[in-house]
């Protein structure tokens, strides 16, 4: 499986190419997490990337994306097991895990506290909470036969299980502690990634030191590491001009790379990915008109996005024109088969003319209506003022309603809104169980639409086991018309571009779409 | 802040001799230009915000909502003479609408407040007794209150609006103006006449606005204009913390939301020009209510 | 006397019980649920049924009159619960940021001393002269700017004059380290909020210093002393700071309980885990007994200092005792 071309991965301004230089030894690296705190530090309970910016380094999954080759989205590679082997029927999966890890506290890891953390996050026990339980639902047993072997049953074969087990928050904890208090790792560390856990000052920095016993030879290859909290995007970048910290790992608006650009030059080193992160714009089917495929339709047609994206791409975090798939991934539609889709033909005036037809048919013209959005300036403003522009060109009248987060989301799980623009962040890119987003909600409790689709769920249904790759492909094709040009049940927006400006004496990280990955920081080095 | 509790209020003595009612208004107010030069140059800053928020839609020379995505970030120039912000949206005219966003919030929450903490605080300090303990209870348990959380808790509940975050602002306001007024009016209270008047049967209103009032007039309008600045800035910080005004209304504490720390260093102009807004108008109407606290406390003026 | 003191004191208890009652139900009339918050805010998908064991383990499926009395009871106790946010036990989360937002406090409040009683007092000395044009304006500029926008300026200022002395840009540390450990690097860190803080602050004393001491001056003793002969600056020091200076004590005293509003905002501008910044968090987070917990602290700080006051007050204007 190749990666696409159309993914934009490194952009280097600076320094040549990386891979010919020796790395060094030693140094801390100091970085921003761009949050208050995480709310805690259990990676198979939290959702927020507070929790693995300030913990991934001390913890080791059973399978990655590999970390030197994170932009693709199908080099999946083991990081505690040895070897993968999948059953014929692609219903079995067995992995050996490696010889001689040691957690932190010295004891050894077996293939016993692997399926004991696997099923804590499949079935959670009483009292515990597991953030992605949906994604696993296609797994009914985890094992551990012997202490070198785990092994997973599926209740039926799909594409998605093999990116689903290499999610970023799938640490392994020691089963000992988790027979004790399955909520111990809430507050408490202790993995067998590659640092060991050093300090945590509430609300202002996490540090952590080498692991001298890691089992990848020669990593980690820094001395320790220390992650400053800074919610504030301006104190960020500042740290980063000043050099009170190195980089951050979310990603930064083009303002702020252009300005540490111009004012650090070859200093600093810019990285960029398409982010596996967009927005959707959600009518709610069950206000009027709304309930009407004509207007929704007519809303879709009247955004301009592929010229509204590179004038975004100057001042927010967008760039990418795509479907419901991430641009990256093999099931994504390609430009000629994008254009075929309502909402994306390449002659707006041609979609805006259609647009205007078809609320002159339903008898919404002129339409008063709210966007409800998330007071978030990147990219969530910036989408919605422009939106509210688009629109206008088709003589509705939208307002913005713009919201804290809290509100938003009550206000989104009550029904309480016209539009909605939301958002979606998924970590691995993993496309069968990324697009459950645009499910009715009798199949995924998180959708807001409001709506109930049969034929969606069947198709849906037919994609997931479904194993050969093209008829997959066919499949995502038709389930993308259905969502969003036949029915128009939601509309995926641009989809965010992730910018990270770093100091030039930071090697050895290379970008992801996704901002959960890659951040165990092993391979991290410092040229100074 | 305490204020001295007047004993009386007298007009100003000046130079002439002219008994006082054949003093015209237009006089009086030349005189207080003359004596207080400062509390001038605020009553004029104060003129030229309130004529620019009244007008607005005639001397704006861009809409304040309109984007301009080929405009953004642009420093000030003859097209635009504030600048634009990140969104291409010219800071002048939101600046100037701005003003009008800011004096409704000023002006409506230092009226609501001022006039219901008068009737709080007077109406306290008459009554007494059990009445005045209570009322004294719950505007504690107010003026104690954080502002944020009122703040927060109108907006989410009520939705956002000017009207919602002037109910903000105004209740942490109301025991503070009580307060004051009740000390000056519980000096009067205490003064013979107050009690003999009762004896003579006049009722508790006629007793209330005939002599009570009058007399805390002077701490209520010190209060009042005090309050405008106050209401001002707590605006101001409620956007900047997002909990105040919302998009799309031009405020000038939104304006310093977001965007403007963001471009704090390639367009400060940004951040500049809103909170220099912000500020001369508190400055305005601060300066303004010191000169009228001098003119009407017999007691600060020189001899 | 000793029944005003008694009412006074009792006058307490129902006013932190209305506060309670108070923060409690506004916090749950708000739309939001932390737990959503939670889980979902990074933009990941999850569950609903991780939503709802989230509120079983919060205890948030509980009627509101157990919750109510929990807190209340809590209280009293002196235990102010776990964090919805964060787990940990309230008073643990407070005491860490505790000192931050301390030292910031007290610093303010020294520099705003330092600077405002000297400068008042000679405003006060040299009434309608330009010297009391100057100090006024610039005492009413410093009520008239709001906190934040000072810090920003603040910071842009630091970082473009380093740039351009010394070809780099310096910020100050961005992470705190207590003042016994590091001076010189706790002090870097701490003195630009606390001028930013301490400019209002100090505005405020000054005024009141002035309009205290133009009182003052003007009684008849200080007319006495000078008739007596008396070297001006023994009447000021020995005479008329000692009057002038009871109501501003009072006012740095009750400024100081004002001082967190302020702090709120600079502690946004500066980056500074503060207590400010907790009280943001919590209630954006919806995390409602970090929420209560902090309310009920300075609600109990500002109605304490508050009954000091009146007692005062009443001790010695006797007039007021008996209203």
């Amino acid at each position: 499986m190749n990666i696409r071309s159309g993914l934009v991965a490194l952009a280097v301004l600076a320094t040549p190419a990386l891979a010919q230089e020796t790395p060094k030894q030693g140094g801390i690296l100091t970085y921003m997490i761009p949050a208050d705190a995480p709310p805690s530090f259990d990676g198979h309970r939290e959702g927020t990337y507070a929790t693995v910016h300030s913990a991934a380094p001390f913890y080791s999954t059973l399978i990655r994306i590999n970390p030197e080759n994170p932009s693709s989205t199908t080099d999946f590679v083991c990081d505690l097991c040895t070897e993968i082997q999948a059953a014929e029927d692609g219903t079995t999966y067995t992995f050996k895990i490696r010889d001689g890890v040691k957690f932190h506290d010295g004891s050894l890891l077996t293939a016993a506290d692997v399926a004991a953390s696997w099923n804590k996050i499949i079935h959670p026990p009483e009292g515990t909470t597991s953030a992605r339980e949906s994604f696993y639902i296609m797994v009914d047993t985890v094992e551990a036969p012997d202490p070198k072997t785990v092994v997973f049953r599926l209740k039926f074969a799909t594409g998605a299980f093999l990116p689903a087990l290499a999610d970023p928050y799938a640490w392994i904890y020691k089963k000992e502690i988790l027979d004790k208090d399955p909520r111990w790792y809430e507050k408490n560390i202790m993995g067998s990634g590659p640092f060991k856990f050093a300090e945590y000052e509430v609300g202002q920095s996490i540090k952590g030191v080498k692991n001298l016993d890691y089992y990848h030879p020669g990593l980690p290859r820094l001395d320790g590491f220390t992650g400053i909290y800074a919610d504030k995007q301006a104190v960020r970048v500042e740290a980063i001009r000043a050099d009170r910290a190195a980089m951050e790992f979310r990603g930064l608006p083009p303002a702020a790379r252009d300005q540490l650009v111009k004012d650090l030059g070859d200093k600093v080193t810019v990285q960029e990915s398409d982010w596996n992160c967009g927005n959707l714009v959600t009518p709610n089917h069950k206000k009027k008109p709304f309930d009407d495929v004509r207007v929704r339709r007519a809303l879709l047609l009247a955004i301009d996005q592929w010229h509204g994206a590179p004038a975004l791409a100057k001042i927010a975090n967008v760039h990418t024109v795509g479907g419901i798939v991430f641009p990256g991934s093999p099931l994504a539609a390609t430009k000629e088969e994008l254009q075929q889709t309502a909402g994306f033909w390449p002659d707006i005036e041609k979609s805006r003319a259609e647009a205007r037809r078809l609320l002159k048919e339903a008898g919404a013209e002129g339409l008063n209506f709210e966007l409800l959005n998330r007071n978030v300036d990147q990219p969530y403003k910036y989408v919605g003022t422009w939106l509210i522009d688009e629109w206008s060109k088709i003589g509705l009248h939208a307002t913005q309603r713009v919201v804290p987060t809290g509100p938003w989301f009550e206000a989104m799980r009550s029904g309480n809104f016209d539009v909605v623009l939301e958002a979606s962040c998924e970590s691995v890119v993993n496309p069968l169980l990324d697009v459950q987003k645009v499910l009715p909600r009798s199949v995924f409790t998180e959708n807001y639409g409001n709506y109930d689709d049969q034929k969606e769920i069947d198709l849906y249904q037919a994609m997931l086991h479904e194993t050969n790759v093209a008829r997959q492909r066919a499949l995502m094709r038709e389930f993308e018309k259905l969502v969003v040009d036949t029915q128009a049940h939601e509309f995926p927006m641009l989809w965010w571009y992730r910018i990270i400006p770093h100091r030039s004496y930071v090697k050895g990280w290379k970008i992801s779409p996704s901002h959960y990955l890659n951040q165990d920081l092993a391979t991290v080095w410092l040229d100074k | 802040m305490t204020i001295a509790a007047p004993t009386s209020y007298t007009l100003p003595a000046i130079a002439d001799d002219v008994p006082d009612s054949r003093r015209s208004m237009w006089r009086r107010a030349w005189i207080f230009c003359r004596r207080q030069p400062l509390g001038t140059i605020g009553m004029v800053i104060v003129i030229i915000m309130a004529i620019a928020g009244l007008s607005a839609e005639w001397i704006a020379p861009y809409s304040p909502t309109a984007n301009d995505f080929s405009a953004m970030t642009e420093p000030p120039s003859w097209a635009h003479w504030l600048g634009t912000d990140q969104f291409g949206r010219d800071q002048l005219s939101r600046i100037i609408y701005g003003a009008r966003t800011a004096l409704i919030v000023g002006f409506s929450c230092a009226i609501i407040a001022s006039l219901a903490g008068m009737v709080l605080g007077v109406g306290s300090a008459y009554f007494g007794g059990r009445l005045d303990l209570y009322l004294q209870g719950v505007l504690d348990v107010v003026m104690a209150f954080p502002l944020i959380i009122m703040a927060l808790a109108v907006v989410a509940i009520f939705g956002t609006g000017v009207h919602n975050v002037i109910f903000a602002i105004t209740i942490p306001l109301i025991p503070r103006c009580a307060r004051v007024l009740r000390s000056s009016a519980l000096a009067i209270r205490e003064v013979p006449y107050i009690d003999a008047a009762r004896a003579c049967g006049f009722g508790h209103r006629r007793i209330i606005l005939r002599h009570m009032v009058p007399n805390v007039v002077a701490p209520f309008l010190i209060l009042l204009t005090a309050f405008v600045g106050q209401a001002i800035l707590a605006e101001a910080s409620l956007s900047y913390l997002g909990l105040g005004v919302q998009e799309p209304v031009p405020a000038w504490g939104l304006m310093l939301q977001g965007g403007a720390e963001e471009y704090a260093s390639t367009a400060p102009w940004i951040a500049i020009f809103p909170g220099l807004a912000i500020a001369l108008t508190v400055f305005g109407f601060s300066l303004f209510g010191d000169a009228l606290r001098d003119a009407l406390d017999p007691k600060l003026r020189d001899r | 006397m000793y029944r005003y003191i008694i009412r006074r004191l009792l006058l307490v208890i129902p006013t932190l019980l209305g506060a309670a009652a108070l923060v409690f139900l506004l916090m749950r009339l708000i739309p939001g649920d932390i737990c959503v918050v939670r889980l979902g805010s990074g933009g990941g998908t999850f569950d609903e049924r991780a939503v709802q064991a989230c509120h079983a383990q919060l205890g948030l499926d509980r009627p509101m009159f157990v919750q109510f009395v929990d807190f209340v009871w809590g209280f009293v106790r002196g235990d102010f619960g776990i964090s919805m946010w964060s787990g940990k036990p309230v008073l643990t989360e407070i005491a860490a940021r505790f000192p931050v937002s301390l030292e910031i406090a007290i610093m303010a409040v020294v520099v705003a001393t330092i600077i405002a009683i000297p400068l008042g007092t000679l405003s006060a000395l040299k009434q309608n002269s330009p010297i009391d044009f100057v100090i006024r304006v610039v005492s009413i500029a410093g009520l008239a700017t709001p906190s934040f926008w000072l810090g920003i300026l603040f910071i842009l200022a630091i970082l473009n004059i380093s740039q351009s002395a010394f070809g780099a840009p310096w910020m100050p540390p961005i992470d705190y380290v207590p003042i016994w450990q590091d001076p010189l690097r706790n002090l870097s860190m701490v003195i630009f909020p606390a001028l930013t803080v301490g400019y209002r602050t100090s505005a405020v004393t000054m005024r009141m210093t002035r309009s205290a001491m133009l009182e003052v001056l003007r009684e008849d003793y200080i007319r006495t002393a000078r008739a007596k002969g008396l070297v001006e600056h023994l009447v000021i020091n020995r005479h008329a700071l000692k009057n002038a200076l009871l109501p501003v004590v009072t006012l740095i005293g009750i400024e100081a309980a004002f001082l967190i509003g302020g702090l709120v905002v600079t502690e946004q501008v500066f980056n500074l885990n503060g207590i400010g910044r907790l009280f943001v968090q919590s209630v954006q987070n919806q995390d409602y007994t970090m929420t209560q917990a902090l309310v009920m602290l300075v609600v109990a700080a500002f109605v304490l200092t508050n009954t000091v006051v009146d007692l005062l007050y009443a001790w010695l204007d006797p007039r007021i005792r008996y209203g």
